[in-house]
Order: C-alpha cells, then structure tokens, then sequence
C-alpha cells in the first residue's frame, strides 16, 4: 500500500521517519547544551560556596520535589504508550494518554506554583529582590543538619544593642576590679569577620547556627533552574495540547504519527532534565 | 508481517514505520524509574560525605540513561541518533569539568606577606 504520507523528496517512509528523528535529536542536543550553560553555574557557585547550597536547601520541600519527580516520571510513561497507541492507529488510546500527559504537565505546573508562591511570600526571591524575613529564616534553620551551638539565653532586659553579646559576656555578669570602667571597643571589626563570611542569625540566640551570606545566589541559581525548565514544560504542554487536537481529528495512524513521536521526545528530555535537577536543588544533604 | 499487532478495527491499519514498543516493557521501565526515585529519597537520609552527590548523580545518571534507552526509543533506533545525544553529553562533561578545574584553582593569596607602606 502506497503511503500517501510520503513527501516527493524522500525516497521511502522510513528515510522520511528517521530525517525527522535526527532533526529532532540534533534539537534536543541544543536544549541539553543550554540547560548545561545553568548546571555550569550551578557547578562553579556550588564548589566555592558549598555551604551556601547546605543552607539554601533547606527552604526546599523534599517531598513535593519527590512528587513532581513521580509525576514527571509517569507522564513520560503516557506520552511513550501514546507514541505506541498513534503508531497501532488508536486513536482513543491515543487521545486518553495524550490527555493524561497534560494532566500530569498541569500538575507539575500547580506544585511548582505552590512552592514558588511560598517562596516569594517570604521575600526568597532572586538576586536584588531577595528580602528574607528573618523569622522565616530562624524557623527553617533547622538545628539537626548544621552545627548549631546553644548559647546562654539572653536576659529579658538587655536592650538590642546588648541583645547581640551573649549574657555570658556582658559586664553585669563579670564585675570588674574597683576603679575600672569599661568602654565600647574602638577597634574596627575586621572585614572579613574570623569565623569566615558567615552572619549569625540576630532573630533566635538560645541556638545560632552559620548562615552565609549571599542567599540571593542559591534563590537565583534555584529560579534560573526550575524557572527554564518549568517554561520547557509549559511549552511541552502546548506542543501536546495541539497533538491532541490533531489527534482528535484522527490525522494519526501507523503510516504517520512523526509529530507525536517527536513531541514525545521534547517531554522525554524535560523529564530527564528534572530527573537531574531534583538532587542537585532538593536533595543536598 | 506473520503475527500483525493488535489495532481498533475501525480505523485504518498502515504497517507501523519503525518499531512498536511493547507495552510491558514500558511499566517495567516506568517501575525500575519509580524503585530508583525511593532509592534516591532514602540513601540522602544515609550520610556520606561528599559521596552523597555523587551517589545521587549517579542513580540520577541511571534513570535518565533507561528513559533514553526505552522511552525515546535510543535502544532500537539508528545508532546515529545516540551518538548525536552522547556527543552533546561529553561535550556538556568536557564544559563542566573544565570549569569545575578552572574555579577550584583560583589562589586568592599567592605571597603571603604584609602590605607595602603607603609613602607618606
């Protein structure tokens, strides 16, 4: 049977076929290289400030990363059973796993929402943006992960200025020889302080673990990341929005059923995109 | 040709271009993927060091490589097509590397010794 799907310029359907998949691979080779210039990024800022990325990590839920990573993994089974279903000519099939791979793209786009309102809510934003609020901050450091010391707790009539010395070292709690008095240090506190570009934490002082400067890093590498990559899979999601129309008008069969092929392909590699951002972002120990 | 696969019978029936996955292949693929995903999430709970990225890279390195092989087809595909993927992963490793060696070599302080006096 003539397929009436071959182009005069290819000799057989098979050639058409696989000129089609090469285009595309070369496509995804792109796509592999421009979230690679991001890994680079991610790579460099994480070799010299690893304690950044321990920190950072911590306002990431694990568990929703985990159920995105689940949702992306079984959309990726859908749309391979569609290529399946176009290539046997079921169409119902096919409709049903197209449906439920942009199913799965909405839900990942909700949980990515979810995470990144909560984000923004408490001013974790990127770059110059970045506003933490302190209380947000002191909850999430966690005690168990870090190296939290406990300090004596500070008495309740310290003023602020006061608040930042531990009780420990305050002049009340060591009373001096008579005739001395003690005055404010005029020595200008180093640049670099000698612990290192650490900050301790001024909201809790029963427990202070290091927390680095430069959050707004993490945040931006973090965006820049999931950012792209949440744009790929909208963009995913309107590719098969239109396969769907397509498919619903039963323009695919076992002769041709190239286009959801290579559509299946761009959702393949945004899951496995994911599959790599999912432990660099989330799963930092 | 001999044992025609299964289709709806009141749709046109082409002779598939290419290879048909089977279906049960896919769930495997799909339940060896989610098995790795729980390995990932616990063996973070085991401390390692800095061996726990590694570890992870690594399963993450395995899933992405079986939804390569079987998902997108590489496995019964032309050869070209994996070489196209591979060759754009080396050179993505090759990048990385380099900066990885590039950045962990900088020497802030190369001679350590007191600042000039500044002439008055």
């Amino acid at each position: 049977m003539d397929n009436p799907y071959l182009a005069h310029h290819f000799e057989t359907p098979v050639q058409q076929y696989d000129s089609g998949k090469l285009g595309m691979w070369l496509f995804l080779a792109t796509e592999i290289l421009l979230f690679g210039g991001l890994f680079c990024a991610y790579t460099a800022y994480r070799a010299n400030h690893p304690e950044l990325f321990v920190w950072g990590h911590k306002f990431l839920d694990v568990n929703l990363g985990a159920f995105n990573t689940v949702v992306l993994l079984f959309s990726s089974l859908t749309m391979a059973w569609g290529v399946r279903c176009a290539q046997l000519g079921q169409r119902r099939g096919l409709m049903i796993t197209l449906g439920l791979t942009l199913v799965c793209g909405g839900v990942f786009m909700g949980v990515k929402t979810i995470e990144y309102s909560s984000k923004i809510k408490h001013g974790l934003e990127w770059g110059k943006y970045y506003h933490p609020d302190p209380h947000y901050l002191a909850e999430h450091e966690r005690p168990g992960s870090g190296e939290a010391r406990h300090l004596p707790p500070v008495s309740a009539t310290a003023d602020s200025q006061a608040a930042s010395v531990p009780a420990a070292f305050s002049p009340a709690s060591q009373p001096l020889p008579s005739g001395l008095t003690a005055e404010p240090c005029k020595i200008p506190p180093p640049a670099v302080p000698p612990a290192g570009l650490y900050e301790y934490s001024t909201v809790s002082h029963e427990t202070y673990e290091p927390k680095p400067l430069n959050g707004q890093i993490f945040f931006g590498i973090y965006y820049a990341m999931t950012g792209l990559h949440g744009i790929h899979v909208l963009v995913g999601m309107g590719i098969i929005a239109w396969l769907l129309v397509r498919s619903w008008r039963g323009e695919f069969s076992g002769a041709y059923f190239t286009p959801v092929d290579l559509g299946g392909l761009y959702w393949h590699l945004v899951d496995v995109i994911w599959i790599f951002l999912f432990p660099l972002l989330y799963l930092i120990h | 040709m001999t044992n025609p696969t299964p289709h709806h019978p009141r749709e046109p029936y082409y002779q598939p271009v290419g290879h048909v996955v089977p279906l049960w292949l896919l769930f495997l693929v799909f339940f060896i993927l989610m098995a790795l995903t729980v390995v990932t999430v616990l063996a973070i709970q085991v401390n390692l060091g800095s061996l726990n990225i590694w570890i992870a890279l690594g399963i993450a390195g395995v899933k992405a490589i079986l939804v390569a092989l079987f998902f997108m087809h590489l496995w019964w595909d032309k050869p070209f097509n994996s070489i196209v993927f591979i060759s754009a992963l080396a050179f993505l490793a090759l990048f990385i590397g380099v900066v990885l060696v590039d950045t962990t070599s900088y020497q802030p302080v190369i001679i350590e010794r007191p600042p000039p006096l500044l002439a008055k």
